[in-house]
């Protein structure tokens, strides 16, 4: 059977249409049921449009459920981590992109296959560890695995920004006198600051939606992230699914701004900087 | 000469004394000794924070320790290792785990393909598109596991209720043996499917126009060029995306643990979760570190693979 090239074109839009629909509704359904009244939320048969909106629910996100203070840990935690991982990977980076190191690719791998570990098998000597030393039930614990965690991914995505700013730049400035180091911080640096950004925001949203470690590692309302958090919502008899929607919302929302703002560079960034276009 | 310097240094103490000009000798010994100065750090937190407690876990592996009852641990020999691979139990979660990678990779590859092969013959809006694509994929395993339990819920779930208002029977999504297998790989399949689109979409878009010219002028028909021109070029890149999630899906722990915690009975436990049950509820420490270090070994297996394959793409 032969289409018109017209209506093949038709068939194409209407059928990424209803894909697109597919995809974004659960999005959409979160975002209304976090402004539902209770009784719509539980409503049979479903009530999609006409509902009464209300923002109860996002007043005891940040009121009365407790929740803030696991959000603020989490900026913390997502933050600090995140500012150790590309203080340790962005130098270490530059140094694989220009110095004949020994081993280098076998190094680079090792390196990325660190951070393909499955979690639940790291996370019990990791355990073990921590009790060991007390860092179990500390942000403190949590910002180095999550360093640990984002190292990887820092290194492989900031050696190909580093790849592409030209050596030349550099020699060109020791043959001014400068040293090696000097002509790092002064001419390639400034020109990688828009990689480390990115970078650095990728690696935000991954310490900010890790789950596992979280869960394991920490188990006080002091020092719990979101994540185990809003999970944590669920555990009673009743579940209140209009607040799981709107911390939900809450704890997205950052995110998709964050991700949205590194869009050119996300086929890097959720590859761990593997696959670079 | 030394006037020069300080001009274009921060740190005029430094510059006080000045270097003669380098011999390139010790200009390579100052760039290794940055290169490890620079390095080791950052190999040191993976040393300290992956391989020593994996190399612990190795040792733990071949030892009778529970982290509850404390005391001493015991050498036991390959004992958990015999243990874990005749277990029945063990076999059947490999299946259940199977089943879910295969299942959940092959759809969100065929779905992330088609959509992006849809995507990249428009012209227009195509970045807006992309971007709306690609929520789910950012959102935490959290947020989406919690969301589709509210969903997928048998009462006043929407699922269900869109499925009554079609006329459609109920389906008890997550509380049935069958049932609650389908709606991981359903889920999994909702969160991952734009990931094989983006990087699909990147393939597609890094084909070079004058083929597809060439390709017409020789009258050559959409499925010929689809077969001779598209899929060749762009089938590395999405083999890539293809392992990357089969790593990631078999490692995946959270999404079940949010959605369904292994059941009903056991029939969406995956081989992470029951290492999960196995250490913190069963407290078989050893046993655990066995299981562990045996599927350490199959996801070195995987990712020795994709390194492979990323290897080939960046030497072409």
């Amino acid at each position: 059977m032969r289409f018109s090239v017209r209506g093949r074109a038709v068939l194409e839009v209407a059928l990424l249409s209803v894909l697109a629909v597919v995809m974004l509704f659960p999005v959409l359904w979160m975002i209304e049921t976090s402004l539902k009244e209770n009784r719509d939320v539980y409503a049979v048969p479903a009530k999609l449009f006409n509902f009464d909106v209300t923002l109860d629910h996002y007043r005891d996100v940040f009121v009365s459920s407790g929740l803030s203070v696991a959000f603020l840990n989490s900026v913390i935690v997502a933050g600090a981590s995140t500012v150790l991982a590309t203080v340790l990977g962005v130098p270490a980076a530059w140094a694989y992109s220009r110095f004949a190191v020994k081993a280098k690719k076998d190094q680079l791998f090792f390196i990325l296959s660190t951070r393909f570990m499955p979690p639940v098998v790291v996370v019990i000597p990791i355990f073990l560890m921590y009790r060991y030393i007390g860092l179990i039930d500390s942000a403190l614990g949590l910002i180095l695995i999550y360093t640990a965690f984002n190292v990887p991914f820092t290194i492989w995505m900031m050696k190909g920004f580093v790849d592409e700013v030209p050596a030349e730049y550099e020699d060109a400035a020791m043959l001014d006198g400068y040293t090696r180091l000097q002509a790092f911080r002064k001419f390639t640096l400034p020109l990688l600051v828009p990689g480390i950004a990115a970078t650095a925001v990728f690696a935000l949203i991954f310490s900010w939606n890790e789950f596992v470690f979280a869960i394991f590692l920490t188990s006080s309302d002091e020092v719990r992230t979101a994540p185990p958090a809003i999970a944590g919502l669920i555990g009673g008899t009743t579940v209140d699914w209009g607040l799981v929607a709107a911390s939900s919302v809450v704890f997205a929302l950052p995110v998709l701004i964050f991700a949205y703002l590194v869009r050119k560079h996300l086929v890097a960034g959720v590859t761990l900087g593997a696959v670079r276009r | 000469m030394s006037d020069r310097v300080s001009l274009t240094t921060d740190r005029p103490g430094r510059a006080a004394t000045p270097k003669p000009p380098a011999p390139v000798r010790s200009r390579r010994l100052t760039d290794r000794r940055l290169a490890v100065a620079f390095i080791a750090p950052a190999l040191l937190l993976l040393l300290g924070m992956s391989v020593f407690p994996l190399l612990w876990a190795l040792y733990l592996s071949f030892t009778d320790y529970s982290a509850t009852r404390g005391g001493p641990a015991n050498f036991v020999g390959f004992g958990n290792y015999t243990a874990i691979l005749t277990s029945a139990q063990v076999h059947l979660r490999a299946v259940t785990t199977l089943v879910y990678v295969v299942g959940a990779v092959t759809l969100q590859t065929v779905l992330g393909f088609t959509i992006a092969y849809l995507i990249s013959r428009r012209t227009r809006g195509r970045g807006l598109l992309t971007t709306l694509f690609l929520v789910p994929m950012m959102l935490s395993p959290v947020v989406v596991g919690l969301f589709w339990r509210f969903m997928l819920d048998a009462q006043f779930g929407v699922v269900n209720s869109m499925l009554g208002s079609l006329g459609l029977g109920q389906v008890e999504w997550l509380t049935r043996q069958r049932t609650a297998l389908i709606s991981l790989i359903v889920v999994d399949t909702w969160q991952w499917t734009p990931f094989i689109m983006l990087i699909a979409l990147a393939g597609l878009t890094a084909v070079p126009k004058y083929l597809y010219e060439a390709a017409s002028i020789d009258r050559a028909s959409e499925w010929f060029r689809f077969r001779t021109i598209t899929l060749p070029l762009v089938w590395p890149l999405l083999l890539i995306a293809v392992l990357f999630r089969a790593i990631e899906a078999f490692r995946l722990f959270d999404l079940v643990y949010i959605l369904t915690s292994g059941g009903p009975g056991v029939s969406t436990e995956t081989l992470s979760f029951h290492v999960y049950k196995v250490a913190f509820l069963g407290f078989n420490t050893g046993t655990a570190s066995a299981y562990g270090i045996l599927m350490v070994l199959v996801v070195i297996v995987l990712t020795q693979l994709y390194l492979r394959y990323l290897n080939k793409l960046k030497e072409d």
